[in-house]
């Protein structure tokens, strides 16, 4: 199915085998990069594309198989042995260090050196400010890395790749937490790059963008090489097609129906500085998205209605009863449910079992005595995981062996044992395959059958034209638009999102 | 805030100033600490300031001090070393008993099999960390107890006096140039060495690294292992060069030298404000925190505080510094968001709506 090339490739990766235990992550795996060629990578989450990362950045060592450099045999000891060898990767989350200045994570291992060995700590900042000034980013190379937002935690790693003249650039789904503008800059850097002569892997679960920078595209399934292809001689609907071996029915099975009485009613929510005199309601049996770039404050107003965080004024009511603020134990008794952004850091906990994670808020209605009984716990954590069809080897086994669909699908499981009454999701089906994200979309539209109300923050425009009743808008802290099922486009969306035509809805 | 927002071409300098700021004021904070103690006791009785008393107060922070040192190297690692004390005691002991069998030893070889006999240890420790993966505190806690046994098998019913040791080598533990002991300018030397050794070259700063990320220093490429290894073979030879000097100091010698010291190092460091999860601190801090802790001890008799007290003090000391670490992180935090938050012109609405986001 590959093309025929005349020139070699820069780096080619063949027959490659990896297990850990007993789970084989990848199987005769293969990948050939060129030079000056952006080649994008996509398959379903446990396909086995991170392990492929991991091995090409030396962190793992294949059990069988085969790398080669400029038609020459490249054995990886290690991350140092990639980098000598002028692999530079950049992982799906940031790998920096918080406590060390800007400049030392981008030269750490490879400081410019003055006589006796020392680091030359001029040099190394005037050559940060170059890179940064190249990336025309201002960032000051001597701040500490803490506190830097996700997007300029992309760019230092982005710097660090510069800094060492990559000629293999991979980039493991860098742009799942980024918002449009930092994506065309990302995407502007790595264009160059390629058009330098570098070889860039992309690993994206968003087709457009794999589409926009790449010209050739690698399929993967089940840790096996499916397809490799010119960009041009595809389309997304091929691509899904060979990345889930099967027709997705429809990745957003939305019914119509008529919504039900106000559930949740949210009146002049305000929080300094985060957002301001935000109202809304969300009524029983509706789906309503709330959207917006990220930094708008969506998750944040979140946060606030189920009391994670408190606010300076509003109200919020469920079913015509005030909530207190900054109580979300009230807010779970009053039939609140929110699935966090973050499944890692907030969703779950990692070191706890799969039956632990599921039953962790019901945890007192499930115990007797104030004793958790293991066999309510196990019969109803068992009920809930065969609804939501999670793939785990035991119900007994740590949540962070699942993959990433499967622990959302854990947390979504959590938060429906509680039977809610409204549900409020952030970014369900960020960084999860797309046969997971048609069965998330299912649950949700099953969840407002029901009559549930649904508040869903996403910054998949797919996703929320796919799935909402009614689209909010969020721009720099305010609501600016509402905007019925019907009116709701690509465009008007947009629109409003980026501030650019509030007075048009 | 507002301002800030406005004008973001500031933000190239500020981020600077507001690091710095930040660790000079850890130390800066120690060193206030210790002067304002200092200033009170004298008030009261104001012969606690006489030479002699300056004399003792750099003799009593000495072993602490090079003990912090090392322990601090450690903790930058996010790691600890619990066997200080008993490296100190088996260095102490060692050296006693090599002055009672070959009484004409020159001193140096006495320094050096002190410091190989600590580096010994600590590569025990290392080994067992960071090629057998055991965490830290378990296996110096285990070490502890080990070695102090040793120390106890080797010692029993023996004790070394004085009178066995060269007088050259007793003379070192007192005797002052321009009024500084002998022994401060020993630590003085090895402070400024692994100071300098951690700010300046790559395999120190891959300590501070190591301590603040470990997965990402893995990543790195930096050698994880190798260089944990290597911070606790220099605190093990940091904690045997204080055993030598603890012989010379007390002259006499049992199987108890340097017991319990452990902790009392631990706090040092801990005020001294290197941070007990790793990545930040200095040596600098962390030996201004041990000779605080030794001048409390001294203090607070002259102040006429009960010794039951003392204890107490020290512990609220810990806390206090720990309180002061976190409320400055979380003000340095959010400052740093503030200024570089969003790094795109663009976004520079954003900034103060960054600040606020976790």
């Amino acid at each position: 199915m590959s093309p025929p090339e005349p020139t070699p490739p820069l780096l080619s990766l063949h027959g490659v085998d990896k297990s850990f235990g007993a789970v084989q992550a990848l199987r005769d795996a293969r990948l050939d990069l060129y030079a000056g060629e952006a080649h994008g990578l996509v398959g379903e989450n446990g396909a086995g594309k991170s392990t492929l990362v991991r091995v090409l950045s030396g962190a793992h060592r294949p059990d069988t198989g085969q790398l080669t450099m400029d038609g020459q045999p490249l054995v990886l000891h290690g991350p140092a042995d990639a980098r000598a060898a002028g692999i530079a990767v950049i992982y799906q989350e940031p790998t920096l260090f918080p406590d060390l200045s800007v400049a030392e994570n981008i030269f750490m291992g490879r400081q410019p050196l003055r006589s006796y060995r020392r680091i030359d700590k001029a040099a190394m900042r005037t050559r940060t400010a170059e890179l940064f000034a190249r990336l025309g980013v201002h960032l000051d190379p001597d701040r500490p890395a803490r506190g830097l937002s996700i997007a300029d935690q992309q760019l230092v790693e982005i710097a660090k790749a510069l800094s060492f003249d990559a000629r293999v650039l991979v980039m493991d789904e860098p742009t799942a937490a980024l918002s449009g503008v930092e994506v065309e800059r990302l995407f502007g850097v790595a264009r160059s790059l390629r058009d330098a002569g570098a070889a860039v892997l992309f690993i994206s679960h968003r087709f457009d963008e794999v589409f926009a920078l790449c010209q050739r595209i690698t399929v993967m399934r089940d840790g096996r090489w499916v397809s490799t292809d010119r960009a041009g001689d595809l389309t997304v609907d091929a691509l899904v097609r060979r990345m889930v071996g099967r027709e997705i029915s429809a990745l957003f099975p939305r019914v119509d129906h008529d919504p039900g009485e106000p559930v949740l009613d949210v009146r002049g929510l305000t929080l300094g500085g985060v957002f301001e005199d935000v109202s809304f309601t969300v009524r029983a049996g509706e789906i309503v998205a709330l959207a917006g770039l990220v930094g708008a404050g969506r998750s944040e107003v979140a946060r606030a209605v189920f009391g994670v965080d408190g606010y300076d004024s509003g109200a919020v009511t469920v079913a015509g009863k005030a909530l207190r603020p900054g109580r979300p134990d009230l807010a779970i008794a009053a039939g609140l449910a929110l699935v966090p952004e973050d499944r890692r850091q907030q969703g779950l906990v990692m070191d706890l079992s799969v039956e632990r994670n599921v039953t962790l808020v019901r945890r007192w209605a499930l115990s007797r005595f104030g004793l958790l009984a293991s066999r309510a716990e196990r019969r109803s954590a068992r009920t809930w995981a065969d609804r939501l069809q999670v793939k785990a080897g035991a119900l007994t086994d740590d949540v962070s062996t699942l993959s990433g669909g499967n622990q959302q699908k854990v947390v979504l499981a959590k938060w429906l044992s509680t039977d809610p009454t409204v549900l409020i999701v952030d970014e369900p089906t960020r960084g999860i395959d797309v046969a997971t994200k048609a069965e998330v979309h299912r649950l949700l539209s099953e969840q407002a059958a029901r009559g549930v109300a649904v508040l869903m923050v996403s910054s998949e425009l797919p996703e929320v034209l796919g799935m909402a009743d009614r689209v909010l808008v969020m721009h720099e802290g305010r609501l600016v638009a509402d905007i019925p099922r019907h009116g709701a486009d690509e465009e008007s969306v947009m629109f409003a999102a980026t501030g650019s035509a509030g007075d048009k809805t | 805030m507002t301002a800030l927002a406005e004008r973001p071409g500031d933000t190239r300098t500020r981020g600077r100033v507001v690091a710095q700021r930040f660790f000079v004021v850890r130390e800066l904070g120690i060193g206030l600490a210790l002067l304002l103690l200092i200033v009170i006791t004298a008030l009261v009785n104001p012969r606690f300031l006489a030479a002699q008393s300056i004399k003792d107060l750099l003799l009593g922070s000495t072993i602490l001090a090079i003990l912090a040192t090392g322990q601090a190297i450690v903790v930058i690692t996010r790691n600890v070393d619990l066997s200080v004390g008993s490296v100190l005691g088996l260095s102490a002991f060692a050296v006693g008993t090599l002055f009672v069998s070959a009484p004409g030893t020159p001193i140096p070889v006495a320094l050096a099999m002190g410091v190989a006999l600590g580096a010994a240890c600590g590569a025990v420790n290392g080994l067992l960390i960071a090629a057998a993966r055991v965490p830290a505190l378990v296996v110096t806690l285990g070490t502890l107890y080990v070695f102090r046994g040793i120390d106890y098998t080797w010692a029993t019913g023996k004790q070394v006096n004085a009178a066995d040791m060269p007088a050259g080598f007793l003379r070192m533990g007192t005797k002052a140039v321009l009024g500084v002991p002998v022994l401060a300018l020993f630590a003085v030397v090895v402070l400024v060495f692994a100071g300098y050794y951690l700010r300046a070259f790559r395999s120190g700063r891959e300590l501070y690294a190591i301590g603040s990320e470990p997965a990402a220093a893995r990543l790195n490429g930096i050698p994880v292992g190798r260089r944990i290894f290597g911070a606790f073979v220099v605190s093990g030879a940091l904690a045997g060069f204080a055993g030598v000097l603890y012989a010379a100091r007390f002259g006499t010698l049992d199987a108890n030298a340097g017991i319990n010291s452990e902790l009392n190092v631990v706090a040092a460091v801990v005020v001294g404000g290197v941070a007990i999860f790793g990545g930040s601190g200095s040596v600098y801090g962390a030996a201004l925190g041990a000779v605080l802790l030794t001048t409390i001890g001294a203090a607070l008799p002259v102040l006429g505080v009960s010794p039951f007290w003392q204890r107490a003090a020290v512990g609220a000391l810990i806390l206090a510094a720990i309180g002061l670490d976190r409320i400055l992180m979380a003000r340095v935090g959010e400052r740093l968001r503030v200024i570089g938050g969003r790094s795109v012109a663009e976004n520079a609405p954003n900034q103060r709506k960054g600040a606020r986001r976790a």
